[in-house]
């Protein structure tokens, strides 16, 4: 079998990639790009660990072969660290304690992330629904939602600020 | 929450206490929500060879034969390793503090003792490729009865090396503690209650799975960079296996994707260490999560019986256990967790006759291993079991039954040392202030620094 070519726009840049039949979207972002921050944790669709926004939508990047994302936006934790400081999202998980290991925190902010572009104002509830893809084996669940809860407030008011 | 009362004590402390009771940021958390916490697998090499095990399909049989001629016609496959090529193939990891014998191989020789045991090991320049030649290889075996209950194990024909399905500790076959007479004490109690409690084994199932890289260096030593919990045990298990001085390894860790006990066990170092040494190239050995799963140590299942003398007021006069923990086919901490068990045996209570029995078995199962407080955990929800089982059956207050039984300083615990520094009055009291429970004023009063009450 032949290697492809895909282009992917990646954290906003243009790439073109020579990949191997069956690449998962996580094997180019950790391997071609050195995306690290995209944690494998099953490989089989099961923990959420590897999640990242395929058009502004979470997708486990372990599921998804590459070569059917052809022209897509993807975005990863690197691309939504803000090159100064940090994102609201990633302050609340440092301030509200929602991380331990680390290792699922990349999937859980990404999560975090299409929810609150798509629901500025969750409920709880819909926070739970919205990371139940993801597992968390250290920190236990409650900070985590907390921290999404928080993060909502903080780009609330940011956004209030800026229209003030 | 109430806040921690640091007045308790407090001749005993010498320094003020700056960090209990506080919040403190950890010092990787900003490199946790920004993903740029560095990962062992995030540090990858060129020209690196996968490595996938050829596991057992059996719980107990003899290997006849191992047959990789189809294996290494898989485009990609560079070389199998088989037992033969491991310098020191021997070893138990706690050997580092003097337990023995050595009773676990690196790559089995003549039998498999549990079922997803590694036989060898396929390194080929692709997962896909050493996944593909492991499924290749074809072992021969000839099944033996397995035996998966801790009990049936003790007099069941031995199935390990050296001789025993038991550890053997100091000469004896369990771990034992004896005080008093608990005989007389069932003899003079009003009530005999005894319980059986059991557990299954627990898999940790960290989110990162087990796994290492092993990269041979230009100036001759290997770096293993690997997400194991004991680096050190690790390295010194290592040099010891592969019959190198220890300062030809240096191992890169430390940073660990949820470990709980579940990593640290030395399995994958070592073998992908001699396969970068013997290809002169880097090797990976990371477990899928089905592997994570099946193989890696779970928490030992354990079975306890627990049997009290009590008298109608509820103070416990004699207390007997039979402890079994299942170490699985192999003894790794096992041996270590059954001494813990034993050691918190007969629980934070002053029982004047006790006797107990903790026996490390050795079944077809799983080897256990290391588990957030492993050897106390199952032996506490025993212990504290049968403390409410015994309040049930008088019809007593639960708290107050263990006020009742406290131990307290001063008193001489099961194991011949004197109480110093108790506090178990105290929290109990504290738990029922903070759930709005009312102690009768004699349970109110009591303290751990006086027999008083
Ligand atoms: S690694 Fe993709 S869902 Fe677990
Ligand atoms: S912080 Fe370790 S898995 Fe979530």
């Amino acid at each position: 079998m032949k290697h492809s070519v895909v282009s992917l726009t990646i954290n906003g840049a243009e790439r073109q990639m020579l990949v191997a039949p069956g690449s998962t979207l996580i094997d180019v972002l950790r391997e071609s790009q050195g995306l690290t921050g995209t944690r494998r944790g099953c490989e089989q669709g099961a923990c959420g660990t590897c999640t990242v926004l395929v058009d502004g939508k979470t997708a486990m990047s372990c599921m998804l072969p590459v070569e059917t994302i052809e022209g897509a936006h993807v975005e990863t934790i690197e691309g939504l660290t803000p090159p100064q400081g940090l994102h609201p999202i990633q302050e609340a998980f440092l301030q509200g304690f929602a991380t331990q290991c680390g290792f699922c925190t990349s999937g859980m902010i990404m999560v975090a992330a299409a929810l609150l572009a798509k629901n500025p104002n969750p409920s709880r509830e819909d926070v739970v629904r919205a990371i139940s893809g993801n597992i968390c084996r250290c920190t236990g669940y409650e900070a985590i939602i907390d921290a999404i809860l928080d993060a909502a407030v903080r780009i609330r008011s940011a956004a209030h600020a800026e229209a003030a | 929450m109430e806040k921690i009362d640091t007045s308790f004590f407090a001749k005993e402390r010498e320094a003020e206490l700056s960090v209990v009771g506080e919040s403190v940021q950890r010092a990787d958390a900003r490199g946790h929500v920004t993903g740029r916490t560095q990962f062992y697998e995030d540090v990858t090499f060129p020209n690196t060879l996968h490595l996938k095990m050829v596991r057992s399909t059996r719980h107990h049989a003899l290997i006849k034969g191992i047959d990789t001629e189809a294996a290494m016609k898989v485009p990609g496959v560079v070389r199998i390793l088989t037992h033969k090529d491991v310098p020191n193939n021997w070893y138990t990891i706690l050997k580092l503090i003097g337990v023995g014998p050595d009773d676990e191989p690196v790559l089995p020789e003549d039998r498999v003792l549990f079922m997803g045991e590694q036989i060898c090991a396929v390194l080929a320049e692709t997962p896909q490729a050493a996944l593909e030649a492991a499924r290749r290889v074809v072992v021969d075996y000839e099944d033996l009865p397995p035996v998966f209950d801790v009990e049936a194990a003790m007099t069941s024909t031995p199935f390990k090396k050296d001789g025993t399905n038991y550890f053997v500790y100091e000469g004896h076959n369990c771990r034992r503690i004896r005080f008093g007479d608990v005989e007389k004490g069932f003899a003079e109690a009003d009530h005999v209650i005894e319980h059986r409690y059991e557990s299954s084994p627990i898999e940790h199932a960290p989110t990162e799975t087990t796994g290492c890289t092993a990269k041979p260096e230009g100036n001759g030593r290997i770096t293993i960079y690997s997400n194991t919990q004991a680096l050190y045990f690790t390295l010194d298990n290592m040099a010891l296996i592969l019959g190198v001085p220890f300062n030809k390894l240096r191992l890169v860790g430390g940073t660990v994707g949820g470990g709980f006990g579940g990593k640290v066990d030395v399995i994958v170092e070592p073998i992908a260490a001699l396969g970068a040494m013997l290809t002169n190239r880097p090797v990976k050995y990371a477990y899928s999560r089905a592997e994570e799963m099946q193989v890696s140590s779970p928490r030992a299942a354990e079975r306890i019986y627990i049997k009290d003398g009590v008298m109608k007021d509820g103070r416990i006069i004699a207390r007997k256990i039979t402890l079994y923990v299942d170490a699985g086919a192999y003894c790794r901490h096992s041996t270590y967790g059954t001494t813990k068990a034993a050691a918190h045996m007969p629980g934070p209570y002053t029982i004047p006759n006790v006797h107990v029995d903790a026996y490390c078995v050795y079944t077809n199962r799983t080897p256990s291993s290391a588990m957030r407080g492993f050897g106390v955990t199952i032996g506490d929800f025993a212990l504290e079991s049968q403390m409410d089982q015994i309040a049930r059956f008088l019809d007593m207050d639960p708290m107050e039954l263990r006020l009742l039984n406290a131990y307290r300083d001063g008193d001489m615990k099961a194991h011949r040392k004197k109480v110093d520094g108790a506090a178990l009055v105290e929290v109990i009291q504290a738990a029922a202030r903070q759930t709005g429970k009312q102690l009768a004023p004699r349970f109110a009063k009591m303290s751990s620094m006086t027999r008083e009450g």
